[in-house]
């Protein structure tokens, strides 16, 4: 059993009508997922790629068996959207959408919290369970059915690395981008959880980046559990400006984490095996 | 984006949080004037962008309007770490008998604001927050209940504030997160919030930092944005202007890629084999044909790159499409650079044929295409 999707999962995608949404929507049916429903208010009775449109998630929900929904809408409208899932119980909620004000994500995330609705991204190319079900943005070609579990933080960085996997003869369960935004619906301790859960997945990739803590925190994830899978991550960034500093604040929140040292100096001692280059991470997992 | 101080102090005047009173100038003449008006004791203060401008001579007291006169006229012809002052706020001096820290953000790890404060505030906050954590008060917001007036009296509490005075902060604090809501920022920091004499409080200094991706809703400043960056090279603002994620670095390898994480891998990769980079160029994960070539017109045309390594992982992108981009601009601008160009995923053969048609070399291999790019560029004079 891969996590959060699978072959039954059906879902809509909201913003169905723009242009990303309409090629991503052909993109995902091509490769077998079971996308029912699309939703655009004002845009109802049209029909995309032969799926048929709605104006509310509601109504798609009366008229079809949907759990999930994915997002494609612009950034103004994103939480609304969302919430307008999140409403309807769909779960998961995958958030492709980039560039939505912090403050919406933060309110959104907290309704999410709430209604235990597991929110993928924003600004993520979404996840895949290979051969099964897509919400995403990736190319679907790179992947194949396996036992490894990908989280990442990127999104072409994660295809480099999938495809290198996928080279080496390692399929994976499923791969997720948690999303590039600073306030993100998954961490990569969550995600840990549910691999370390899934009886089909025997090990895990992790591809982090310089900037917040979450690799650090799954760093003590993995010393607390004695995490039972091996795991061999990749953290971007040793060679890359520092970003945007947010004054004192930002050093006091951050506290002394947030380079790429800090990041994998916590996961080495944590026992995971560092890749200096995407290529390695194959090799890492290949050996166990 | 950052506000400017005089800016900050402007909103928060207007929300009823006490700040010195404050004119600001841009010419010596106003300046005196300004002092004349305030009538007392002020400091003259550079606005600038960059942090750590009282260190670097930004902030001088005047005694008189001929001090005041003389002083802004030196500060307004410096360049404070590569910004050049153009204006100078002159304000009231506020005897201060205790200052503090108080400032709310976004943690990323909690999802949440969170207010930071502390009864040690004062230029050596970080080294505070870094050798007696203890001493940082944090307090975490309920996004949907907002801040309630009880839990900013706790926060007085926690930062020694006694009778009236828990009243008064709880009620500045309130006013700080308002601003923060209404103005979507993602910091409001005063440090320091000064004690006076006779014990009210004065927010001496404020900085707001708004959330870039809220500007939609707060047109004033998008066009601002769009006009003035003065922490930004001339380079950088043109890939703005493009919407291309470049930042300009000291080395002589000039990158572009698709995607922030694998543009950054690419820079690990450049740093792993000796070598340096002259910028950071995302193009983003659906570069197109127009938007490849804007890059390379924006890294070409720092006069430090030696050579130029492309990283391109197609998904959306097609490698088709950057393979024509290529040649479309070798025929617009005259490139005497040398290329090294990385191309897989989608179309990819294409892309190759393309390229090798024209005599262009292209690899499937990061590290190869990595190692090249630095081997050129130490062989180029």
């Amino acid at each position: 059993m891969p996590i959060l999707i699978g072959k039954e999962t059906h879902a809509i995608v909201q913003g169905i009508t723009g242009s990303q949404g309409a090629y991503h929507t052909q993109q995902m049916l091509q490769e077998g997922t079971k996308i029912v429903a699309g939703v655009t208010p004002g845009r109802g009775g049209a029909s995309v790629q032969g799926v048929p449109v709605f104006d509310t998630v509601e109504e798609a929900k009366r008229r079809f068996e949907v759990d999930a929904s994915i997002i494609f809408v612009p950034a103004p409208f994103a939480k609304d959207a969302a919430l307008e899932a999140i409403a309807s119980d769909l779960n998961p909620v995958v958030i492709i959408t980039e560039g939505i004000p912090v403050k919406d994500e933060i309110q959104l995330m907290e309704i999410a919290r709430r209604k235990n609705t597991t929110v993928i991204g924003p600004n993520t190319p979404g996840i895949i369970t290979p051969a099964e079900c897509k919400l995403g943005i990736m190319p679907g070609h790179i992947f194949k059915p396996g036992r490894i579990g990908l989280i990442s933080r990127s999104g072409t960085l994660t295809y480099e690395i999938a495809a290198s996997l996928t080279n080496a003869g390692l399929g994976q369960t499923t791969c997720l981008g948690i999303g590039g935004d600073p306030v993100v619906g998954l961490t990569f301790v969550d995600v840990l959880e549910m691999f370390r859960k899934d009886p089909q997945t025997s090990a895990i990739a992790m591809i982090g980046e310089i900037g917040g803590n979450a690799e650090e925190k799954a760093a003590e994830y993995i010393i607390d559990t004695k995490y039972p899978k091996p795991i061999a991550a990749y953290i971007a960034g040793r060679g890359a400006p520092p970003g945007k500093k947010m004054g004192h604040a930002g050093a006091i929140v951050m506290g002394k984490t947030g380079t790429a040292e800090t990041k994998i100096d916590a996961l080495q001692a944590a026992g995971v095996k560092i890749a200096f280059k995407p290529s390695e991470i194959a090799g890492h997992l290949k050996l166990q | 984006m950052k506000l400017f101080e005089y800016e900050a102090k402007e909103i928060a005047r207007r929300y009823g949080v006490p700040i010195p009173s404050g004119i600001v100038v841009s010419s010596p003449e106003e300046a005196r004037a300004a002092f004349e008006k305030l009538n007392q004791p002020s400091m003259i203060k550079a606005q600038v962008l960059v942090a750590g401008r009282g260190k670097a001579g930004g902030i001088k007291p005047a005694s008189n309007s001929g001090e005041a006169f003389e002083i802004s006229g030196s500060i307004l012809s410096t360049i404070i770490k590569g910004e050049k002052v153009t204006k100078v706020l002159v304000e009231q001096r506020v005897a201060s008998k205790h200052e503090r820290y108080v400032s709310i953000v976004v943690d990323r790890s909690s999802r949440a604001y969170t207010i930071l404060c502390s009864t040690e505030g004062g230029v050596d906050i970080e080294q505070v927050a870094d050798q007696s954590p203890e001493k940082i008060v944090r307090y975490k917001v309920d996004q949907l209940v907002n801040l309630q007036d009880y839990e900013g009296r706790i926060i007085a509490k926690h930062l020694g504030c006694s009778g009236k005075q828990i009243n008064e902060l709880a009620r500045i604090i309130g006013k700080l997160f308002q601003i923060l809501l209404d103005y979507d920022a993602e910091l409001v920091e005063s440090n320091p919030l000064i004690e006076t004499e006779s014990g009210d409080f004065v927010a001496a200094d404020l900085r707001i930092l708004l959330d870039d991706n809220s500007l939609f809703r707060h047109p004033e400043f998008l066009a601002r944005m769009k006009n003035f960056e003065p922490d930004m090279t001339p380079l950088e603002i043109k890939a703005r202007e493009k919407n291309l994620s470049y930042v300009e670095l000291d080395g002589d390898v000039g990158i572009i890629g698709n995607g922030a994480g694998l543009v950054m891998a690419t820079l690990d990769m450049i740093l792993d084999y000796k070598g340096k980079a002259a910028n950071f160029c995302d193009v983003g994960g659906g570069a197109d044909e127009e938007r490849t070539a804007a890059a390379l017109e924006i890294v070409l045309a720092n006069p430090k790159v030696k050579v130029l390594l492309i990283n391109i992982m197609g998904g959306i992108t097609k490698c088709d499409d950057v393979a024509r981009a290529i040649l479309d601009i070798q025929k617009r601008m005259e490139i005497s650079k040398p290329m090294v160009i990385r191309l897989v995923g989608t179309n990819e053969e294409e892309g190759h044929k393309i390229l090798t048609a024209a005599n262009i070399p292209s690899l499937n291999s990061m590290e190869e295409a990595a190692a090249k790019a630095v081997e050129i560029a130490s062989k180029v004079k």
